[in-house]
């Protein structure tokens, strides 16, 4: 046999990515979005593989779909509410299916720990008729992405995989393999096929009919759904970390173990319920496996008892389904919260801080800015999805009435995602919006990948940089002016002008990523105790930096970045620099460490 | 998971603190000193917005055969907090037989200094209840050695003297794994500095 497999430490999406890579894959697109981003980002360090940040997720999927039908072995990553986005795509796909093998990966979040809602994408495979397979750990996350090919070129389909934010972000040990070298499929023209007009696609729907039946077929006999004979009392039928929920809190159950989530394997799940004399179904967030199961007529016990919003961690299933308490006191209650916070020194802070004082109506954005809704800025109305801060603001000012002031809000990455149409629409309707957008040439919140605003590309070589200004103006805009994100002045009063002007209007706010620009620090200001009145007007800027001891309020010297914001809004002047400082830098702070992800 | 008398014990580790104390790096230390050491081990983090000063958790299980990477409540055999009120927090999670090691650095959270809340008092007195605690003054450590940054490597040094089954080369051998080598000799003796604080 040679020498002995090497095994490593991984998380579960750099094993997809390996996973990808060792299946002989050569194309990887994404638009980053947590828990997914790192997917992509482990693809582009392998040379074999040519990955690239798309700017939404439907021109991912798309592109995927070309290089797919093209003969190369595809791998498409994205979270949740990504697959809303490419779901256009998603459903004539199904009907033409592939050439080389092309896989989705959906990166669910159960709990929420970093999207706008807990959507099942379970429910996208059964919509749309495409196999699903979802993993448990990291192993079995690189193990089915070469199976995903290898169905998706079988059964000619696209192929899901699902994986959740917890298989995602887990480190386990994988055993490595050898990339195999898949060459191209020959492209041969077949319209029939690949051109969904509606004479194919009929004809190409009882061609997916056909294929579900298969596939039906395939899931009763897929390897990877097992079944696990313990206790003759219970049994569980489960899938994803799930599984390894009721692993560790009912071990003594007999378990189902779903790794092919759809098709459903119903004759495996009758044959399992034969044999135990109780059944529970066991999985997060929505019903769906046990609407399968009931379907079948068999009785099953799952949502009763779990809840269907959050995680089901193992903690919980001891208590709702052993009616076991944990051996230690409850948690300690009404201690302060602590809710995320912009970094000291964000470009954001300066202007959600004028649009919350000037109690503007804000239709905000996905991005770390969302944070702006909560105290101390509340400076954000609403947040729905990609794009809607500029076509919100756009249906908003159909229906306000004067002294109603509105004004959209988006990041850079943001804009390029599914804000621009929003403009083009705007401005051809005859819209009067102002819009904000904040240019910090980088998708920040997902761990700083690069958007075309960037000027340069995943594997970080100059790539073309769009300039937003001139991108404005081409869809119209007339009224477009760029503003330093820390000149509070400045903002202010191009705030007040546009949002008064009866036409279109885009403010480009500037400023660097901390993380990205660690260059743009400065030295640290100081409050002079003898000019400071303790009015706390600084502490509205919400920066982890400005705290008070011992009622003296101070610059945490470490922690400052010298944005000198707070110097700006000081109604007694009493935060300073003195040229006596220059030079003496402070210590790098905390956040150096981690750079986000 | 069944207790087991063996020279490695099969152990939960909880890891909490602020967003940026480098809470990811220590979870990524102990779960490489129990995987170079043959245990099966697993290690959860938190990605995302979160990061961003807020509060922040890192689980690590080792043993012969883990399942979910998520350690139940009261079930740490060890709550590492970098942060006291982090500690209090998350002070259900460790077994009432397990062990709290905290830091006792405060960092007071925007509902503290802007929202006119309280910043908890006697935190050790009140993780006592739940468990043993050891209180170490790591960020005071680190800050005096000149890389504030490196308290999380101290709260591991302090950690290390309780933890069973692993040499201070084993742990000396995963820190050196995860650190970058610029910063390696101030990070062992960020480490030293720990496993002394402990012993006194």
């Amino acid at each position: 046999m040679g020498k002995k497999a090497k095994r490593q430490l991984m998380f579960g999406n750099e094993a997809v990515a390996r996973g990808a890579w060792e299946a002989g894959c050569t194309v990887a697109t994404a638009y980053p979005g947590t828990p997914a981003t790192e997917i992509n980002e482990f693809c582009a360090i392998y040379p074999e593989i040519d990955a690239e940040w798309s700017v939404n997720e439907k021109v991912a999927l798309e592109s995927g779909i070309g290089a797919a039908f093209a003969g190369a072995r595809t791998l498409v990553s994205m979270k949740q509410v990504g697959v809303n986005v490419a779901a256009d795509a998603l459903f004539s796909l199904a009907y033409a299916g592939v050439n080389a093998g092309l896989v989705i990966v959906t990166a669910d979040e159960p709990g929420l720990h970093s999207s706008q809602n807990e959507q099942d994408n379970r429910f996208y495979a059964k919509f749309a008729q495409v196999p699903m397979l979802e993993p448990s750990d990291s192993q079995e996350a690189k193990d089915l992405v070469a199976v995903a090919f290898e169905i998706s070129e079988k059964h000619d389909t696209p192929v899901f995989l699902r994986l959740t934010t917890r298989v995602c972000h887990s480190r386990c040990a994988v055993t490595l393999g050898e990339r195999r070298e898949v060459p191209r499929r020959p492209y041969v023209k077949n319209s029939d096929k690949y051109a969904m007009v509606p004479s194919h696609a009929y004809k190409r729907h009882f061609d997916l009919e056909k294929r579900q039946t298969m596939l039906e077929a395939v899931a009763e006999t897929f390897e990877g759904n097992r079944l696990e004979m313990r206790s003759l009392e219970y049994g569980v039928v489960t899938s994803g970390i799930s599984y390894m929920n009721v692993r560790e809190a009912l071990p003594d159950f007999s378990t189902l173990k779903i790794t092919m989530t759809y098709p459903v394997p119903h004759q495996l799940i009758r044959n399992f319920a034969s044999q135990v004399n109780k059944l529970y179904v066991i999985e997060e967030n929505r019903p769906f496996l046990e609407e399968e199961i009931l379907a079948l007529g068999i009785p099953v016990e799952g949502k009763q008892q779990l809840l269907r919003v959050g995680e089901l961690p193992a903690s919980a299933l001891r208590r709702r389904i052993l009616h076991k308490e944990s051996r230690q006191k409850h948690a300690v209650e009404g201690l302060p919260k602590r809710p995320p916070q912009f970094c000291p020194g964000c470009l954001h802070r300066g202007i959600f801080y004028l649009l919350g004082r000037k109690k503007l109506i804000v239709t905000g954005d996905i991005g770390c800015y969302g944070l702006a809704c909560l105290p101390p800025y509340d400076a954000m109305d609403t947040l729905i999805d990609m794009g809607a801060g500029i076509s919100m603001a756009h249906g908003f000012d159909k229906v306000v009435e004067d002294g109603e002031r509105v004004v959209g809000v988006v990041g850079d990455s943001t804009f390029f995602h599914s804000g621009m149409t929003g403009v083009a629409s705007a401005v051809f309707n005859r819209g009067v919006s102002t819009w904000v957008i904040i240019d910090n040439r980088i998708t920040a919140m997902t761990g700083h990948q690069p958007d075309p605003a960037s000027g340069y590309g995943i594997d970080r070589l100059p790539a073309p940089r769009l300039d937003i200004e001139t991108v404005c103006r081409a869809l119209g805009v007339k009224r477009v002016q760029r503003v330093d994100a820390f000149d509070l002045e400045a903002m202010s009063e191009l705030l007040d002008a546009e949002t008064a002007a009866k036409e279109p209007s885009v403010i480009i706010v500037e400023g660097p990523c901390v993380f990205v620009d660690r260059a743009s620090r400065s030295d640290a200001w100081e409050v002079d105790q003898a000019a400071c009145v303790r009015c706390k007007s600084c502490f509205r800027l919400g920066c982890p930096a400005i705290t008070i001891e011992d009622d003296e309020v101070r610059v945490v010297a470490e922690m400052c970045w010298g944005c000198g914001l707070c110097a700006q809004v000081c109604p007694r002047k009493a935060i300073k620099r003195g040229p006596d400082k220059v030079g003496e830098r402070a210590s790098p702070r905390a956040l150096d460490e981690e750079s986000g992800a | 998971m069944t207790e087991k008398t063996e020279a490695r014990p099969a152990a939960n580790v909880l890891l909490v603190g602020v967003g940026g104390q480098g809470i990811v790096l220590a979870s990524q230390v102990l779960a490489r000193l129990a995987f170079d050491a043959g245990l099966d081990a697993k290690q959860n983090e938190v990605h995302g917005l979160s990061q961003r000063g807020g509060s922040v958790t890192g689980h690590v299980r080792w043993g012969r055969e883990v399942f979910t990477p998520v350690i139940m409540e009261g079930e740490a055999h060890f709550l590492l907090a970098l942060e006291e009120l982090e500690a209090l927090r998350w002070a259900h999670f460790v077994r009432p037989d397990g062990l709290v090691v905290a830091d006792s650095r405060h960092i007071a959270p925007a509902s503290v200094t802007a929202g006119g809340e309280q910043y908890p008092e006697d935190i050790p007195g009140r993780l006592r209840e739940f468990a043993e605690t050891l209180s170490v003054p790591g960020y005071q450590i680190a800050l005096e050695m000149g890389v504030p940054r490196a308290a999380n490597v101290v709260l591991l040094g302090a950690l290390s003297t309780r933890v069973p089954g692993f040499s201070a080369g084993e742990w000396k051998a995963a820190v050196s794994a995860h650190v970058p080598e610029k910063f390696l000799d101030v990070n062992l003796a960020a480490f030293d500095r720990g496993r002394e604080s402990a012993d006194r």
